[in-house]
């Protein structure tokens, strides 16, 4: 029992969070992990930072190659081809094959194309894997005179960014009426879109890809918008979001829907066979207001610790807690914590704040009794702690404005924004609010308002 | 701007190479006047004697003239030494007050257009470069492209510039009659300031506060929407030129010693040499201060200051070495070396560096009380291996030398023994930590890219756990890097301060220990 072989394929976060944590409690067994992408785990967040110049790929490497040997955590470099459930047995694109105990799937996502004509050219791609950014590299290294970025969310306005960065212009295409709409309300929206015009970026909302157009040698040429504009251009970005990797388990028994489908307990339809991570759809939400399909960093990171706990003592089933999440649009930073609707409705209660140059910004979700629901900031931080016990102590809203002062994050000595949110507070709900005065330090030597 | 940055470039260019040039365009001529006035009395008559050939001949190089001086001036030396005549060897270097006293070039003739036409150029050109290159109407907190800039990036412009500051300390600390061309162009300066002639160290230091202050621009350009990084900017060019610039040299036209009143012991590693106790007992109730003054740095100041705020109140505010790096080497941050091999060299290194200073002062205090009978020799030969070794190589050439080639901090972080001290107060009784928001980590590794100390920040904060390490300076660059708000630098209560099993937070299912 205690030497099962464990095999996990994908070393992404999810995969190896599974693995490390799997080795941490229980040291007897053999655990291989198996990628194409990549011989060691690399931080796919910071895929943009090595294009720009500002990481080196050895940089997005969070353990050191000797980690795994250390922890007998082996490495594999290889491409499953398919694999039989009967048998446990993996088969290799090399047509070698490995038997497994369990096995873990933590595959992934990739990219979403929707069959533009032309999307096969050269010069066009999605931003998911290593090949994706070496080719990236290669495709945008000179002579590009333009570049449009298709979708408007966060891996789109990554590309924007590093395209912007080797001063490559840009045509931004945003099939909604604003960017991220399914996140960001309108203010939000409004308050970015400016701050992505700023850098010179072409923005056009409501405007869709229709097809893309090739030149002589079979590489992109221009794209044409559902508008019937003719965009010449000679790199497109697709970022139309991300579905879970899992074309070559297609014509096998497990069960598929958009994700391999899984209980809270992270097991698949067939025995023996688990999957985390952006690949992991469960039959229902895991928790209140939680999607089914959540493909987020920390959230590959939980299942991984989850299901690794559950090999090793009493399982217990996948529960996340309060949603939170993080972005960096150029240089302003975006946080929510719990949930805010980006549409207004009858049901909610909320309290905004711009700051007057409008590159920073708070919004607070109450419901109907004015408890706090979630928040959204813009251009500076807030404490995950202190939204986190809020939020799921349900406090109202004026006491969190009123303590205002513990949840902010922002480094010392910059300015206090949380005075002029807490005065818009008592100005929107006629509440005398008393707050913390700044000390004397603070008022001599810290960022003006 | 594109513009205003070429200009400054071209000036910057043009006032190093005349700085480059200047030391080359000097002749020599020593008379016995100037010898007499320059040497001890006790070797004057003697080295009179010696060196009797030189005089009134003229050389056109500092390598020719010092070639001339040592070979009538060794041979009387190497001699004494073979009949172990050691009281009467000469041990004094006299090459640089020499070479300075028969020296004549620009330097000495048109001082003011000299140092225009180099040190000015280069501020001037500095201070355009940075408006050019960081006046834009947007801040950036990140640091994009360092690793596409072969100057950044240990390319043929990194290695040159490594080379160039290499050698320019060799020069600095072991041949600096070579400088004596440019030592005259701040002469005006230093006598104006102290009343007294210019040294290299003179020199040296005019262009270390020009650098820091000049740099410091580009600081406050770029970190414009970081108050944290603009006080501390402030606070570097403040002490650098007022504490460790300006004061000791009004000191010495008070006629009081010459004493940087930031500087602590063992950083300040001769505080407690017998010549240096001996300036403090002679110069009165100052003096008496300067002693009492220092002690107490060192047995209140770091503990206390630490204590609340972390070692970063005295290596990334206050210090002259953090000054330098945190300023002129601030670009090459993301060259430290961030692998577990290089942390246990630096906890070797730099605690043996530590004990060897402890165990220097300690016998320097033994002798000193003892009266020079006992361990006279040896301790002699202590202060000047670790002067050589520690004190000139490794705080200098290989210090800032290499910030192009090893990061901005290899001296604060291998070799500084004050760093040490700090550290292990830092370390075990200190408010002072960086935080980590919740569970926001996405493990990117800006912070450990950027960490000029090269602490693997993010280790600790993709796992919940407050950074609570020896080494940090506090320089706050970890924190601005990070693109989703994870990091801050705090003091707070020990209590909670070291998480063993720190828990992210966002998962309800289980609370793990990590």
């Amino acid at each position: 029992m205690s030497s099962r072989h464990f095999v996990i394929i994908g070393n992404g976060i999810s995969g190896i969070t599974f693995a490390r944590h799997l080795r941490k409690g229980d040291s007897q067994l053999r655990i291989t992990v198996i990628s194409g992408e990549s011989p060691y785990f690399f931080s796919r967040t910071a895929l943009m930072y090595v294009y720009m110049g500002q990481m080196k790929w050895e940089h997005t490497q969070p353990y050191e190659p000797h980690f795994w040997e250390k922890n007998r955590i082996d490495l594999l470099q290889a491409w499953v081809r398919t694999l039989d459930f009967d048998t446990k047995t993996l088969v290799f694109e090399s047509g070698d094959t490995l038997n497994y105990d369990i096995l873990v799937l933590a595959t992934g996502s990739k990219p979403v194309f929707f069959g533009w004509p032309g999307q096969q050219l050269k010069g066009v791609q999605g931003l998911y894997t290593k090949q994706d950014l070496e080719l990236m590299e290669s495709s945008t290294s000179k002579g590009v005179q333009r570049a449009v970025i298709v979708g408007g969310g966060l891996i789109g306005i990554e590309m924007v960014e590093m395209l912007t960065y080797k001063k490559i212009p840009v045509t931004f295409l945003v099939r909604e009426s604003r960017f991220w709409e399914q996140v960001l309300p309108q203010q939000e929206a409004s308050l970015i879109q400016k701050h992505i015009r700023e850098q010179s970026i072409d923005l056009r909302l409501q405007t869709e890809l229709k097809e893309i157009l090739a030149d002589e040698q079979g590489s992109v040429r221009a794209v044409v918008t559902t508008a019937g504009e003719e965009i010449a251009c000679s790199f497109v970005g697709i970022a139309t979001g991300v579905s879970p990797n899992v074309g070559f388990l297609k014509n096998t028994a497990l069960a598929i829907a958009k994700g391999i489908k899984v209980n809270t307990y992270f097991e698949s339809s067939e025995p023996d066979v688990y999957a985390i991570g952006d690949c992991a759809e469960f039959a229902q939400s895991p928790g209140a207001g939680r999607r089914t399909l959540e493909q987020v960093w920390y959230t590959g990171r939980m299942h991984g610790e989850t299901l690794a706990h559950n090999f090793c003592q009493q399982p217990v089933p996948y529960q996340p807690g309060v949603w939170f999440n993080s972005a960096k649009f150029f240089a302003i930073e975006f946080q929510t914590y719990g949930l805010v609707s980006p549409e207004p409705s009858e049901e909610i209660v909320y309290f905004h704040w711009e700051h007057r140059l409008g590159r920073v910004s708070f919004r607070m979700e109450m419901d109907q009794e004015e408890k706090i629901t979630g928040v959204i900031n813009l251009g500076f931080r807030l404490r995950h702690e202190f939204f986190d016990r809020a939020i799921r102590e349900q406090w109202r809203g004026e006491l969190v404005i009123q303590k205002l002062e513990e949840g902010v994050f922002d480094p010392e000595f910059y300015a206090p924004y949380h005075l002029e949110i807490q005065q818009a507070f008592q100005g929107q709900f006629g509440l005398a609010i008393s707050t913390l005065k700044q000390t004397f330090l603070q008022k001599i030597f810290g960022a003006r308002l | 701007m594109r513009k205003i940055e070429i200009i400054g470039l071209i000036l910057f260019f043009i006032g190093m190479s005349v700085f480059t040039t200047l030391p080359f365009l000097s002749k020599y001529r020593l008379s016995e006047e100037l010898l007499r006035s320059q040497v001890k009395d006790i070797h004057r008559d003697k080295l009179a004697e010696l060196i009797q050939p030189i005089y009134g001949q003229t050389y056109s190089s500092t390598y020719s003239f010092l070639t001339a001086y040592s070979s009538y001036f060794q041979p009387y030396n190497e001699e004494l030494k073979a009949k172990q005549a050691w009281d009467q060897v000469i041990w004094d270097d006299y090459g640089f007050v020499l070479a300075k006293a028969a020296m004549d070039g620009p330097g000495k003739t048109n001082p003011w257009t000299s140092l225009g036409l180099s040190v000015g150029l280069i501020v001037l050109g500095g201070i355009l470069f940075n408006l050019g290159g960081h006046g834009t109407s947007h801040a950036d907190l990140t640091h994009k492209g360092v690793f596409h800039s072969s100057l950044k990036n240990r390319g043929l412009l990194g290695l040159m510039t490594g080379t160039y500051l290499i050698l320019f300390y060799v020069v600095l600390y072991w041949f600096p009659a070579y400088l004596s061309p440019l030592v005259w162009m701040v002469e005006p300066i230093s006598q104006f300031l102290s009343g007294g002639p210019a040294s290299q160290w003179f020199l040296y230091g005019l262009v270390y506060t020009l650098a820091i202050g000049v740099m410091g621009v580009r600081m406050f350009l770029k970190y414009r929407d970081n108050q944290y990084q603009r006080l501390r900017t402030a606070s570097v060019v403040f002490f650098q030129t007022a504490f460790a610039f300006l004061i000791p040299e009004v000191l010495v036209l008070l006629n009081k010693p010459y004493f940087d009143f930031k500087n602590i012991w063992p950083l300040d590693y001769d505080f407690f040499y017998d010549y240096q106790l001996d300036a403090f007992i002679s110069s009165g109730g100052l003096g008496l201060f300067m002693l009492i003054w220092g002690i107490l740095l060192i047995v209140v100041g770091v503990p206390v200051f630490t204590y609340f705020y972390g070692k970063r109140w005295y290596c990334s505010w206050v210090c002259g070495c953090g000054g330098l790096a945190e300023t002129v080497g601030d670009g090459f941050r993301h060259l430290s070396d961030k692998s577990l091999k290089a942390w246990q060299w630096e906890r070797w290194m730099i605690h043996g560096v530590l004990a060897l200073a402890v165990l220097m002062t300690g016998m320097t205090l033994v002798n000193y009380f003892s009266g020079f009978s006992l361990l006279g020799n040896i301790t002699k030969q202590l202060h000047s291996f670790y002067g050589f070794a520690i004190g000139s190589t490794f705080a200098g050439v290989v210090g800032t030398g290499f910030y192009p080639l090893m990061g901005n901090r290899v001296w604060c972080r291998f070799g500084c023994p004050l760093a040490a001290y700090l550290g292990l107060v830092q370390r075990f009784k200190s408010r002072f930590r960086i935080t980590t928001n919740g569970g926001q980590c996405i493990s990117c590794g800006n912070c450990s890219t950027h960490c000029e100390m090269g602490i693997d920040v993010r280790a600790y904060a993709q796992q919940g756990q407050n950074i609570i390490r020896s080494s940090c300076v506090g320089c706050g660059v970890c924190a601005s890097v990070c693109p989703r708000g994870v990091l801050k630098l705090e003091n707070g209560p020990e209590e909670g301060r070291i998480h063993e099993f720190p828990i992210l937070i966002g998962n309800d299912s289980i609370k793990l220990r990590r």
